[in-house]
Order: structure tokens, then C-alpha cells, then sequence
């Protein structure tokens, strides 16, 4: 065995890429609950790829039998009805662990520096993720499939003066039709995975250059090393302690996720819509075009933004997907507008931690008003201060206005903040 | 461009549309009582549904093949839920061709094979007790879960002729009482002049069918059940399945958790 290593290390370095990749990767002794989910984000992508290869065996990328190549998959492939809700599930669960893996990010600072370059990576891989979902959204050919995706491609025709052009390119055509759900298809299943895997290398490899961040936000490389071991104080080897500690994580969200995809597989019509169920009609527009939860809030703010929002301006709703652009786009700033002393949330004071509160909330909020009808809660009565207007689009201004301020303001308050003194050894 | 702002604006006022539509009514449903384990139920619920359903509904994703599953054996699948041209691992396809389907009905049938994905259990039972006589209908029937709809009520002689019975209540606070007040299928409409009013089905005692209310309630439930099914036959499998996978990732559990804290005393 050592034979058949030696040969390869002489050839390729193998020993080396898993040693300085995880196995002798060192890391701080003190992750946290809510570093399980980088590893379960990769776990869910493996997840993801696995079934989405075997989807495509039977899948049939043509406007005329998508919706029953599904159905097929769904009834007459031997195990096709697990392999699609794994596939179903998996990319809501996706959705669940980034936001989380970026909740963590926020929280402890691990966009500060030297992580930058770790967290541009996967602002991108995020970004990749959203297109990912929205091209293989509309595989199953279903009504909320297909007029979603003409309610995204038409965002591009807000664009002024190229718009209309841009949004034909994207298509393919004059709406979405067979030519559109084909090279749709070849984004989902080739360009964008491929993309995808080589952020993902880039990312993991940025971190394991750097070393990861912890919920103290201490700097492990920094401390003195341990005569004993030769690491630094704090620091242990990944494997097999995050080895063993990942696999429990890893079984502890499959009980979770085997729940849903077992019992709920369509939860409540958020992972899987009613309205899909029915097959694209390009002649019948549904009532009620909602996206899938997780780009909800971003929907929300393209919804909240008024298409008059200057006077001085011609009223469009560019306004609108400009907001919904930068508010996905803005994490990329992030290292660069924090100006605070520390990095973790456990040191901060008050006015950080009350930011951070309000976008979580700002986010929640718009993520359910998303979903929603503008008209949920009614509107103002005549004698409303300002203007005549739905309750709910009030409150989705307030907001996207809260939204954007969280990271517009953050320079200033990061660096006024009252922060505590950062120990030298991880707590 | 028109196309275009047409888009944007059914977007952005998607939301209102839709609560219009259901907003200002209040469709009150019986929740349906159905077992998807219960076999018998199941049986009864395909023989119904390819007496009544299949002439004009099509269930292309489904095979006759697949009603092994309720153990119904080939033989009686042949025999008696088929048409003899048909084969055995053909799928269910109306007798009824899509152009006579236009030239009859305005628009053709939809594909019955995951309509309970589509509407739900309880919309699908709600709407077969939905039924009344309608003489300004093309079809002469009209429904209050499904207002307009183009399907007459094939079932009628079953259930007997509903009559459509409305009640008026002066504010809304008295009909949505009285709405709570009534057990089964309501719906609670705004009137004129500011009046509310409230819709049931009764039975026309005039025209009864040849079963009783119950009966027929039964009927309707039996044929959910089995539409349900046919949504996703596999779902049993999924579902008993599913706690095999539980108890089997419980079990893991346990011992990776075990094996973490042994390694993890060394760093602690």
C-alpha cells in the first residue's frame, strides 16, 4: 500500500493535497453548532449532483414531454420517485444550510481579514446556487416552472435600452419555449455545476490557505505553538476530530432531511408547488406567481421598490430589480464595510448585535412577504399620513430601507461600536 | 414592450388578483376522511372513477397495470376496468377524443393523474358535494366550490339533485357567525347593497338519488382516496419506507455520537 502511495506522491502529490486539505488541516478546537453546515453544504452539493445525474438518465428536455419524462421518473423508474424528492428536497435543504453558513459568516466575522478571498469565493458560489436553482426550476415544465421564468427573464427587460434584447438573448426566443427549457437544461446539468465545483475548490482551498475563523474570532495561527504537539495552542488536526464530528452533523441532518423527504416530501406546497403539478400553459397566466421560497425575500424588495422612485426620473420598474441585484450582490462589500476592532459577534456591543438583529428580522419578514399577496393584511385607511397604500408594501419599504441600511451604515457603526476585549485563547 | 409591462404588472399585482378572487368569498370545506392504507376503499374508489371519470378525464401517467397495487389482479383489471381495445400496461386515456372534448365542454377535460397534488383531498371531495342545479348553465349544473365550471355532475343520479339555498345576513359579523355555525360545505359571499350571503347545497327532496347523503358522501370519499393514490402510487412505499430510514439513522446516530465523544475526549 505504502508501495502504490509512494509511486503516486513521486508522480502527483496526493500525500500532500489531503494533508494540507484536511488531513493534517488544523483547525480551532472551539467549532460551534453552527459550523456544521460548510461541511453539510458540501455534503448536500455531492447529494445534489448524484441524483441530478441520474435524473437526467430519464429526464427528457423537450417542451412536449418534460412534464411526463417527471412523471415517468415518478412512477414507472425503479426507485425514480426517491432519487427526484431527494433531488427536490436537496435543493431546498441547499438553500437552508447556506443561509445558515452565511448567518455563521455574519456572525463571527469570518469575511474579515485574511478571509476575504474565501468569502468572494462563496458570495459566487451563492450566486451560482440562485442560477442553479432558477435554470433547473423550470425542468419539470410545470405552470409556476414556466411563469417563473418568465417573470425572471422579463426582470432583464427592465434594463433600459438593451433590455428587451437582453431578455430574447436569454431566451432564446419571443417567450419561453422548448429552445429556452433546452438551454436551460445545459446550464443546470454542465455549465453552472461545473462552476459551481471549481468555486467550491477555490473556496475550501482560500480557507485551508488562511485557516478557519471559530466563534471567538482568534486568530490560532498567531497564538504560541504547543511543545508538546508543535500545533498552536488552540488548534487540533481536522481529521479525525472534524472527521467524526461531521459525520455525526451529516446523520443528524439526514434524520431531518429524511423526515421531510419521507413524510412531507411537497412541505405544505414550499418545496414543491400545487401549482406545478399542472404542465406549463403558455396560454394561461395563474393567478398567484410566487417564487420558490428561498429567493423570496429578494422578491419581496424587487416588489417593494415603488417604479416612481425619483421624480426626476422616468418611472420603470428597473428601480425595483436593481434592488433585487444589489441587495444579493452587496455580500460581496462586506469585508470592506466592517471596521470593527473584533470579529466575533461574542465580543461586539450593542449596536452591532442590534443591526444584526434587525436585518435577520428585515430578511425573515421580507422572506414571508415574498410568499404572500401584497394585500395580506389590507390597506391603510384614507387618512394614512403619507399616502393610501398596502399595509404589507409599507412594511416591505421599511424594510428594504432597514435591509440595505445594515450594510450602508456599517462602516459608521462597526467602528463606533463599544466592543469587549478579545482573549488570547479560545473560550 | 406591452407584452412585457402586461408581465411585470400581472406580477406585481399577482398577489392582489388572487385575493380578489378568493378574498371577498369564504369557502368553508369538509375536511374528507380517507385512509390511504385502507385497500377496499381504494378498490371501490377505481371502480368509481373509471365508471365516471375516465369516458371524459384521461390519467395518461397512470398504467391499468398499476391497480395490482389495490390487489386487483390482471384478469379483473381486463375485464372489467378496461376497454377491450385497450392493453394491460396502456395508460388510463379518456374515450372521449380532445376535439370532441372542445366541441362539447368549450375546453378539454384535464388530466386527472395528479390532480390531488393539484387541488388537495379536501377541494376534490368539497367540489363532488358541490353540485347544483343551474338553469343559466351551458350545463345545467354549477358548482359552488368551483363557480362556472364547464363539468356537468355526472354522479347526479347518485346524489340526487342539489338546489342551491342562499341566505342573507345583514353585516358580516352575523353570517361569518353563522357561516361557523353550519357544519359542512359553505360559502360566504358579499350580497348587494352591503348584505352577505351564504350559500349551501341541500338536496332537492323532489329529486332524490339512488343513494342516501351518506352514501353518497362515501362514494365521493372512496373516489378521493383513489385519486389521491393515483397522484402517487408510491406513496405507501415512501412512507413505510421512510421509518425503516428513521429508526436506521437513529440508530447511527447513537453510535457515531459515541464514537465523537470518545475521540473528542482527548481535546477536551
Amino acid at each position: 500500500m505504502q508501495k502504490i502511495l509512494n509511486w503516486i506522491d513521486a508522480r502527483f502529490p496526493l500525500t500532500a493535497l489531503w494533508e494540507s486539505q484536511w488531513g493534517k488541516y488544523v483547525a480551532p478546537k472551539n467549532f460551534n453548532f453552527w459550523y456544521y453546515f460548510g461541511s453539510l453544504a458540501m455534503f448536500v452539493l455531492v447529494l445534489q449532483l448524484a441524483t441530478g445525474i441520474l435524473l437526467t438518465m430519464n429526464y427528457k428536455p423537450d417542451a412536449a414531454r418534460a412534464f411526463e419524462s417527471v412523471e415517468y421518473i415518478m412512477r414507472d423508474v425503479e426507485w425514480g420517485w426517491l432519487i427526484r424528492y431527494m433531488h427536490s428536497t436537496g435543493a431546498s435543504a441547499f438553500f437552508i444550510v447556506v443561509y445558515l453558513h452565511m448567518f455563521r459568516g455574519l456572525m463571527y466575522g469570518s469575511y474579515r481579514k485574511p478571509r476575504e478571498l474565501t468569502w468572494i469565493f462563496g458570495c459566487l458560489i451563492y450566486l451560482c446556487l440562485m442560477a442553479e436553482a432558477f435554470f433547473g426550476y423550470l425542468l419539470p415544465w410545470g405552470q409556476m416552472s414556466y411563469w417563473g421564468a418568465q417573470v425572471i427573464v422579463n426582470l432583464f427587460a427592465t434594463v433600459p435600452f438593451i433590455g428587451e434584447g437582453l431578455s430574447q438573448w436569454i431566451r432564446g426566443d419571443y417567450t419561453i419555449s422548448d429552445i429556452t427549457l433546452n438551454r436551460f437544461f445545459a446550464f443546470h446539468v454542465a455549465a453552472v455545476p461545473l462552476a459551481l465545483l471549481g468555486l467550491v475548490a477555490a473556496h475550501m482551498m482560500a480557507l485551508h490557505e488562511t485557516g478557519s475563523n471559530n466563534p471567538d474570532g482568534i486568530e490560532i495561527k498567531q497564538q504560541p505553538k504547543n511543545p508538546a504537539t508543535g500545533l498552536p495552542l488552540d488548534g487540533i488536526y481536522s481529521h479525525p476530530y472534524y472527521t467524526i464530528k461531521d459525520i455525526v452533523g451529516v446523520i443528524f441532518f439526514l434524520v431531518v432531511f429524511s423526515i421531510i423527504l419521507f413524510f412531507v416530501p411537497d412541505m405544505g406546497g414550499y418545496f414543491l408547488e400545487a401549482n406545478n403539478y399542472i404542465p406549463a400553459n403558455p396560454l394561461q397566466t395563474p393567478e398567484h406567481i410566487a417564487p420558490v421560497w428561498y429567493f423570496t425575500p429578494y422578491y419581496a424588495i424587487l416588489r417593494a421598490v415603488p417604479s416612481k422612485l425619483f421624480p426626476f426620473l422616468p418611472a420603470s420598474q428597473f428601480y425595483g430589480v436593481l434592488a433585487m441585484g444589489v441587495s444579493a450582490m452587496i455580500f460581496f462589500a462586506l469585508p470592506w464595510l466592517d471596521r470593527s476592532k473584533v470579529k466575533s459577534i461574542r465580543y461586539r456591543g450593542t449596536l452591532y448585535k442590534s443591526w444584526l438583529a434587525a436585518f435577520v428580522v428585515s430578511f425573515l419578514i421580507l422572506g414571508y412577504l415574498g410568499v404572500v399577496p401584497v394585500t395580506v393584511w389590507g390597506q391603510f385607511a384614507d387618512g394614512f399620513p403619507m399616502y393610501a397604500a398596502d399595509r404589507a408594501t409599507v412594511l416591505a419599504r421599511v424594510l428594504t430601507v432597514i435591509y440595505f441600511l445594515f450594510f450602508i451604515l456599517m462602516p459608521w457603526y462597526t467602528a463606533r461600536d463599544k466592543t469587549k476585549p478579545v482573549p488570547d485563547r479560545v473560550t | 414592450m406591452n407584452k412585457l409591462a402586461f408581465l411585470l404588472a400581472a406580477m406585481l399585482i399577482a398577489g392582489p388578483g388572487a385575493t380578489l378572487a378568493s378574498g371577498g368569498a369564504d369557502l368553508r370545506m369538509e375536511a374528507v376522511e380517507i385512509n390511504r392504507l385502507d385497500v377496499a376503499s381504494l378498490q371501490r374508489g377505481a371502480r368509481n372513477f373509471v365508471n365516471y371519470c375516465l369516458n371524459c378525464h384521461s390519467a395518461k401517467y397512470m398504467r391499468y397495470q398499476r391497480l395490482t397495487d389495490l390487489g386487483i389482479d390482471s384478469s379483473m383489471i381486463e375485464g372489467n376496468l378496461m376497454f377491450a381495445s385497450r392493453k394491460i400496461g396502456d395508460t388510463m386515456t379518456a374515450a372521449m377524443t380532445p376535439a370532441d372534448a372542445k366541441a362539447w365542454f368549450g375546453l378539454p377535460p384535464p388530466d386527472l393523474s395528479v390532480e390531488a397534488h393539484v387541488r388537495g383531498t379536501d377541494w376534490l371531495y368539497n367540489y363532488f358535494l358541490g353540485f347544483y342545479r343551474d338553469d343559466q348553465a351551458a350545463s345545467g349544473w354549477n358548482n359552488i366550490v368551483f363557480p362556472n365550471v364547464a363539468m356537468p355532475h355526472v354522479a347526479w343520479q347518485l346524489s340526487g339533485i342539489g338546489k342551491l339555498v342562499e341566505t342573507e345576513y345583514d353585516d358580516h359579523e352575523k353570517a361569518q357567525a353563522a357561516l361557523i355555525a353550519i357544519k359542512g360545505l359553505a360559502k360566504l359571499e358579499p350580497g348587494k347593497n352591503g348584505k352577505w350571503i351564504i350559500q349551501t347545497v341541500q338536496p332537492d327532496p323532489d329529486a332524490p338519488g339512488t343513494m342516501t347523503p351518506v352514501q353518497y358522501e362515501l362514494w365521493v370519499a372512496d373516489l378521493v382516496n383513489y385519486l389521491d393514490y393515483m397522484a402517487e402510487p408510491d406513496k405507501n412505499k415512501r412512507i413505510s419506507i421512510g421509518i425503516g430510514v428513521l429508526i436506521y439513522l437513529g440508530v447511527l446516530f447513537a453510535f457515531a455520537y459515541a464514537l465523537k465523544r470518545s475521540y473528542w475526549k482527548e481535546v477536551h
